[in-house]
């Protein structure tokens, strides 16, 4: 009998131990942890985001914070490519632990999704093309153009939104696909051709003469773009939001992918010595190695690496910084400080 | 009267006018018969000369087919054909792992070297060779596969893609079709209720869904069935629902075969003393089989086609892959070039496959003539 009580009591005890250890750590990260592998939710395919290269590498600016976050973990990491409709399920059921995937934050994700935004690695937002003869500089300029847009979007109600609430006129071409709009354009069937500001710079860098036409300053729409996890597990979305603000804070403090090993050791400034683990215990705090921060930034680089490297200025798709630069240097990324 | 005709008629050495007979007189006869058909066939020649010529313009005459950059291709009208050549491997296999694509060219030998042994009509009859085929599916599986006690390493179906991918989803879809189709064709006409019933709403359940929801059932619905952490393999799940829809479709083509034979050749065997089994097996199926070749193989065809709808499930088919290359930001642009591609190679699968069926065709209606 005393026996038989005392499994019984050890049991209890085993138990409330277990029980307590999983209060502090987060399960995704311990799912992850046993498993070696972090499961990353991608695109399909979209230029300059996700895509595989002839070798069957998986490149892009998305796919470089799923390496980062992994290499801030020490696990590998696994690419699951998710078109639009399954990149919901695929998370709720379990089969990704975040998805880096061009998904726009909005407020009906959030909550009736049941999904947490760890933050935004891309604002992106709706721009408008022309060609440059045209000497339109302006969206104002607009008053009675021919649009040519995709059917059924919110690019098509945000369209008609700007120009009635500027009070101005213009005629709709509608196409299904984005391929379709920019053949229609090319072949001079609309004056101005909209979309995504980011998808805008992949249809120019497609056409016979990308020179030939300008993308205008004014965005009318709001797409942040960040990743999702599921909405419970918070320890793991702090994870995720403090990579991504590591990679951001590394480009603030001049860290580069080559320079990052060096300063972890030289360094006098006090908040990259705590985010690079050599004093306090941000690391701990988050439930990873001391060093989580700079494994991120040796993989992948800081933000300004990360964003030139795949969409910037040197690559066909010839991205500019626009909002996605630094708050200090005219644009709106901010990370929140490392204390 | 009549003296008048003879005198009319011509010597008989001249032979018909030179215009009614030969290539001429053809053109003539079938051409340009009527006004209204000389104009369609001025409208249509003049229509094929169009497409034809801008197509070899594009393709051939102002291509670029040499290169393995973009760069290349500046300045260039036509195609630009070293997106296909720089692509090649990727296009096959996918993202299969580079340094082990060694092992899908093997795969693909195993099956030529069976191929071209079956020229020899003494080497196809031995049971050896028979037994080739047999244990050829396990060995290409653990080729491509990997299995640690072979000391190949594990390769994730999610990195299997390309034309390996099709190939792989087509033909063990076909393979596994076939006899459960059968089955749910003598289900069908079974006279037992519970199995009459449950293959014909099976049947009629399936055909009345598009394979695209089959998919989306399979890739979407299941994984929230399951319990958290467990996840039946994509590529698993995708196969098992071509399956499921082939087999639907094979039941009834089987069934049209089935119809086709005389009631008597059944009441014959059974008169002889024939088991069912033995009466279909030996009788009843070999008649059937061979009336709905052609339709068995052009739902093959088909299968093979639909495959490509895996894009919409996140797998990386031919199509999946040509997206893929298409995002590459240095090809960008070069869709035209990729899916012509695309479109030859599912032509060249699809098309010996219904030159095979032909083949089979006259071999076993040998009987026949």
């Amino acid at each position: 009998m005393k026996i038989r009580i005392c499994i019984i009591a050890a049991v209890f005890a085993l138990v409330a131990v277990g029980s307590g250890q999983a209060l502090a750590a987060s399960p995704t990260l311990d799912s992850i942890k046993s498993r070696g592998a972090l499961k990353c939710g991608i695109t399909t395919a979209l230029a300059g985001f996700a895509f595989a290269d002839k070798r069957g590498v998986w490149r892009g600016f998305d796919v470089d914070f799923c390496r980062a976050l992994a290499a801030a973990l020490g696990v590998k990491v696994k690419f699951i490519p998710t078109n639009a409709k399954e990149r919901f399920p695929a998370l709720q059921s379990g089969e990704v632990d975040v998805l880096f995937r061009n998904t726009t934050w909005t407020l009906s994700r959030d909550t009736r999704l049941g999904f947490d935004f760890a933050g935004v690695n891309y604002y992106d937002g709706q721009g408008f093309m022309v060609r440059k003869d045209s000497g339109i500089k302006s969206a104002k300029d607009l008053d009675g153009a021919t649009v040519c847009v995709n059917a059924g979007t919110t690019t098509e109600l945000n369209l008609g939104d700007y120009f009635r609430s500027n009070g101005m006129k213009y005629k709709a071409v509608v196409y299904e696909t984005g391929t379709e709009v920019r053949q229609a354009y090319e072949a001079g069937r609309c004056d101005v051709h909209t979309t995504d500001a980011s998808g805008l710079a992949a249809q120019r860098s497609a056409m016979k003469v990308p020179g030939d036409h300008i993308i205008l300053p004014e965005i009318i729409s709001k797409e942040p773009l960040g990743p999702a996890v599921r909405h419970g597990d918070n320890e793991w979305g702090d994870i995720v939001r403090w990579v991504l603000n590591a990679i951001i804070i590394a480009e603030e403090k001049g860290l580069t992918q080559g320079n990052v090993s060096r300063m972890a050791i030289s360094t006098k400034d006090p908040e990259v010595q705590r985010l690079l683990g050599k004093t306090g215990s941000v690391g701990d705090d988050l439930g990873l190695d001391p060093d989580w921060a700079l494994k991120a930034i040796r993989k992948i680089g800081n933000y300004g690496e990360v964003f030139e490297r795949n969409i910037g200025k040197k690559t066909p798709l010839a991205l500019a910084r626009g909002l996605n630069q630094l708050w200090s240097k005219g644009g709106i990324l901010y990370a929140p400080p490392v204390r | 009267m009549s003296g008048e005709i003879i005198g009319a008629v011509p010597p008989l050495e001249a032979g018909p006018p030179k215009m009614n007979i030969g290539v001429v007189g053809w053109i003539r006869m079938n051409l340009f018969n009527t006004w209204y058909n000389s104009i369609l066939t001025v409208l249509s020649l003049s229509l094929i000369y169009y497409t034809v010529t801008s197509l070899l313009n594009w393709g051939v005459r102002l291509a670029r087919f040499t290169g393995v950059k973009p760069e290349d291709c500046q300045g260039i009208d036509g195609a630009c054909w070293p997106v296909i050549s720089d692509n090649w491997a990727f296009f096959m296999v996918g993202t299969y792992p580079y340094e082990l694509r060694w092992r899908p060219l093997m795969a693909l030998l195993v099956v030529v070297a069976l191929i071209m042994l079956a020229v020899w009509p003494r080497i196809r009859r031995m049971r050896l060779y028979q037994l080739a085929w047999l244990v050829s599916p396990i060995v290409i599986f653990i080729i491509i596969k990997g299995s640690d006690t072979f000391g190949l390493s594990q390769v994730d179906t999610r990195h299997w893609g390309g034309v390996m991918l099709t190939v792989i989803l087509s033909v063990v879809g076909i393979v596994f079709a076939f006899p459960i189709g059968l089955m749910l064709a003598l289900g069908r006409r079974s006279r037992m209720p519970v199995i009459n019933i449950l293959c014909v709403g099976y049947i009629e359940m399936i055909r009345g869904v598009p394979l695209i929801t089959v998919l989306f059932m399979s890739s979407i619905m299941l994984p929230l069935f399951f319990p958290e952490g467990f996840n039946l393999d994509k590529v698993l799940r995708a196969q098992i629902g071509i399956i499921m829809f082939a087999a639907a479709y094979q039941a009834e083509v089987v069934r049209g075969g089935l119809q086709g034979v005389d009631r008597g050749q059944e009441e014959a065997a059974m008169a002889l003393g024939l088991s069912y089994w033995q009466s279909m097996v030996l009788i009843v199926l070999p008649q059937a089989l061979k009336i709905v070749i052609p339709t068995m193989v052009s739902s093959a065809i088909s299968l093979l086609k639909d495959t490509s709808l895996v894009v919409i499930i996140g797998l990386f088919d031919l199509l999946g892959i040509a997206n893929l290359v298409l995002a590459n930001p240095i090809w960008l642009g070069k869709m035209f070039e990729t899916y012509v591609f695309v479109a030859a190679i599912y032509w060249v699968m699809c098309f010996s496959m219904s030159r095979y069926a032909r083949r089979l065709e006259i071999r076993f209606s040998a009987g026949d003539r």
